[in-house]
């Protein structure tokens, strides 16, 4: 039964190339736009914080907050304000987006050696100096593990979106009785593949920071 | 369990790893008497550590044996060996979960002895060892460096194990406090009695905690095995003699105490006054510091012993 | 737009029981209702809604524990098992609660298999880390002093990576209370029911919306509140580092 499935979602596949190409087009652009938002918002903010090391207890509290979102209820409470639409799935995409980017950021730009940066400080290197030069390069690591973990999560969630007019493969997943159990699978499939390919881009990113961080290991 | 001390013959004693050809302890052979301290020194890739390994089988030997009172470790069930022989590293490996107590009695609690035997053992070695009985619920975290490494002595004597391995204990404490730590590891050794290996790289040390020093050269072979005193004043070839130092003949003068020496009878006086424990070499960096050539040795009750000249220090 | 629920299109039942004008003028919060309706609708969902989740994070870890014993213990299968645990994570909701519909049906048992899959993705990775961070000397000197492999697991590595462990509960727990609310996807069932229905009405009804999200929440917080005061009763040692 499962495997019949499976065989007709491979059939689907094909049969509806066209539809799921646009489809899986559509949802990349809702997620990657919100993404980019919350890049834009979360990374120059965690930078900050983190190299003033201040607003530890802001860093906790959006982390623990941002897990706890229902992402339901955050995309329909922006339908009743900006009604049914583009921007206001891809607001809440944004607002589940920044939490992981955010708190990553902080700790990572927090966490590094503070002798390195006091050498830099000795060495005359301006504050900002000190953030693009040693901080940033130095916590790069974990601030691409966080990039990896919001976007995972948002390419998941968009699909959500489209229940509440995202349009996007949501649309197909959503939509059983127009396109049937393999529609579905096929269409699951394609977001996970969307999702597993971000993953692996940033996760090789990942560790090219930190091969360049220790190039003997 | 045994209390007293036991002695360690390492017999043809060899370690090679896989897929290396050379060996990395080549046929050591060896005996420690019971109840001395025997350091393994050398240059790394001496193999020091491989050979303190191989007491407690956390490496297994390649060929020839190791015997404990003239037992093979290799007849011994191998938990039942490492729980009967005390072990210390230079990273001292607490449980970080653990509070001191808790570390201390880990071996006993194998051993099913009772809650009221482990806290009672616990503070008589934490004093033992020099700490206070309150730092018993204390957690590795909250402890200093040298504090840490005196628990882990503490833990290795929990059990009362007959023989002590000690792979460089006080190799990562500083140079003030290793030198504390060093002796009150001699004091305790004084009222415990155990048979110890002790594994160091550094000469100075060896020459201090060691009954005998036991020199392993590259490729893990013995250069020599002996008393400090002989090491120093008779190596017996250019390797053991550059390996000790061009100042071997100072640090055998450490060795030394006025009290050994013999002392002419008082006729000057103003001469400095030094007491009788003080080392040879201590002695002499005081005469050629205030540039004098005699001094007055005292007993410890303050009374002139005698007086020793430059050249009865050097003779 | 399609409908918000798998089962949509039938007629939708209002609750707007009696129309304050708060309601009438579609209200974020109209407290009348809250008060009104936290018997017959609030307080089961929530209910439910705790239920899904004790039930889900407690298999999840069950499971997840007896994978990461294998991707501990032999390292080959730590990789292919990650992969798993990360593909089933990437797997939208709406979408495998349909899939299993044709196995288990409309039913509270395909929402906890969901759910639980999606627990085993964070705690699979924390337990397996865990484990693995315990330092080589403290392991050294575990075997040093004559601890079986056993006792070496129990009373070392275990404790030692029970913060690491508790952290990932504490995650997973978190995220399945927030992705519990999407099962009212397939049928009405926890605090993801008056959101549903809340949504499914013409103009989104915003008292309703707002009071069962804003439990979930609070809910979400609670947890992750008490499972951080149990990380620091079991673990006082951890906080010294």
């Amino acid at each position: 039964m499962l495997a019949s499935l499976f065989v007709d979602a491979f059939r689907f596949i094909p049969d509806n190339a066209g539809l799921l190409l646009n489809k899986t087009a559509e949802l990349a652009e809702l997620a990657f736009t919100a993404l980019g938002i919350a890049i834009l918002i979360a990374l120059p903010l965690g930078l900050w914080l983190g190299h003033r090391h201040r607003g530890l207890f802001v860093a906790l509290a959006v982390s623990s907050a941002g897990r706890a979102l229902p992402s339901i209820a955050i995309i329909g409470f922006f339908v009743a304000i900006l009604g049914v639409g583009f921007w206001n799935n891809a607001v809440a995409l944004v607002v589940l987006g920044i939490p992981p980017i955010l708190t990553n950021t902080f700790f990572a730009v927090e966490g590094v050696d503070p002798d390195a940066v006091e050498a830099a400080r000795g060495m005359g290197l301006t504050e900002e100096q000190i953030l693009t030069r040693v901080e940033l390069p130095l916590g790069l690591p974990l601030i691409l593990a966080g990039l990896r973990i919001a976007a995972v999560f948002v390419i998941a969630t968009a699909t959500i979106a489209g229940i509440a007019g995202g349009g996007g493969l949501g649309e197909i997943i959503a939509n059983q009785a127009a396109y049937g159990l393999p529609g579905v699978l096929a269409a699951a499939l394609c977001v996970s593949a969307v999702a597993l390919l971000t993953a692996a881009a940033l996760a090789l990113a990942q560790r090219a920071a930190f091969r360049r961080m220790a190039p003997t290991a | 369990m045994r209390t007293e001390a036991a002695e360690l013959v390492f017999d043809e004693a060899t370690k090679v790893y896989p897929g290396r050809e050379s060996a990395a302890v080549d046929h050591l052979s060896l005996t420690v008497p019971a109840g001395e301290i025997c350091v393994l020194v050398g240059p790394s890739g001496g193999g020091k550590t491989t050979a303190l390994k191989l007491v407690n089988r956390l490496i297994p030997l390649t060929s020839g044996d190791i015997r404990i009172d003239g037992t093979s470790i290799l007849e011994q069930d191998v938990v039942e060996l490492r729980r009967s022989i005390g072990y210390v590293i230079q990273q001292v490996g607490l449980f970080p979960h653990m509070t001191v107590e808790g570390n201390i009695g880990t071996v006993p609690r194998l051993y099913r002895r009772p809650r009221s035997w482990i806290k009672a053992r616990s503070a008589e070695l934490l004093e033992l060892v020099g700490l206070d009985p309150s730092y018993a619920k204390r957690f590795p975290a909250q402890l200093s460096g040298g504090e840490r490494q005196r628990v882990g002595l503490a833990r290795a004597l929990a059990a009362n194990p007959p023989l002590m391995l000690m792979d460089e204990p006080f190799g990562a404490i500083d140079p003030i406090v290793r030198a504390r730590l060093q002796d009150e590891f001699l004091r305790l050794q004084k009222e415990i009695r155990k048979t110890v290996v002790f594994v160091t790289h550094d000469v100075d040390e060896a020459i201090k905690v060691g009954d005998r020093i036991a020199i392993l050269r590259e490729g893990g072979r013995l250069a020599q095995y002996d008393t400090p005193q002989q090491i120093l004043e008779h190596p017996a070839d250019e390797f053991v003699a550059e390996f000790v130092g061009r100042d071997r003949a100072l640090k055998a003068l450490a060795l030394r105490t006025l009290g050994e020496l013999e002392l002419s009878p008082a006729t000057e006086d103003g001469l400095p006054r030094l007491p009788a424990d003080t080392s040879l070499r201590d002695a002499l960096a005081l005469l050629v510091a205030e540039r004098r050539n005699a001094l007055l040795v005292i007993g410890a009750d303050g009374a002139p012993l005698g007086v020793a000249t430059r050249e009865d220090l050097l003779a | 737009m399609t409908g918000w629920r798998l089962a949509d299109g039938g007629p939708v039942i209002p609750n707007f029981g009696h129309g304050s004008e708060c309601l009438r003028d579609n209200g974020w919060l109209c407290t009348s209702w809250v008060r009104q309706h936290w018997g017959d609708i609030l307080q089961p969902a929530l209910v439910q809604h705790i239920e899904l989740t004790l039930i889900a994070v407690g298999i999840g870890f069950a499971i997840a524990f007896l994978l990461a014993l294998v991707g501990f213990r032999w390292r080959v299968f730590d990789p292919p098992l990650g992969a798993f645990t990360d593909i089933l994570y990437t797997i939208p909701s709406i979408a495998l609660y349909q899939l299993l519909v044709p196995v288990t049906g409309l039913t509270v048992t395909t929402i906890e298999i969901a759910l639980v899959s999606y627990t085993l993705f964070v705690l699979y990775r924390n337990i397996v880390a865990g484990l693995r961070a315990v330092p080589p000397e403290v392991l050294e000197s575990a075997r040093g002093m004559g601890l079986t492999r056993r006792q070496t697991f129990l009373r070392v590595e275990l404790p030692l990576a029970a913060p690491a462990i508790l952290a990932g509960l504490r995650v997973a727990t978190v995220a399945t209370i927030s992705i519990a609310t999407v099962a009212a996807f397939l049928i009405y069932y926890g605090l993801g029911g008056p959101i549903f229905d809340a949504l499914g009405q013409p103009d989104i009804f915003r008292t309703e919306l707002l009071a069962s999200g804003g439990l979930a929440i609070l809910l979400a917080l609670s947890a992750d509140a008490l499972l951080a005061l149990l990380q620091r009763a079991l673990t006082p040692w951890s906080r010294l580092r």
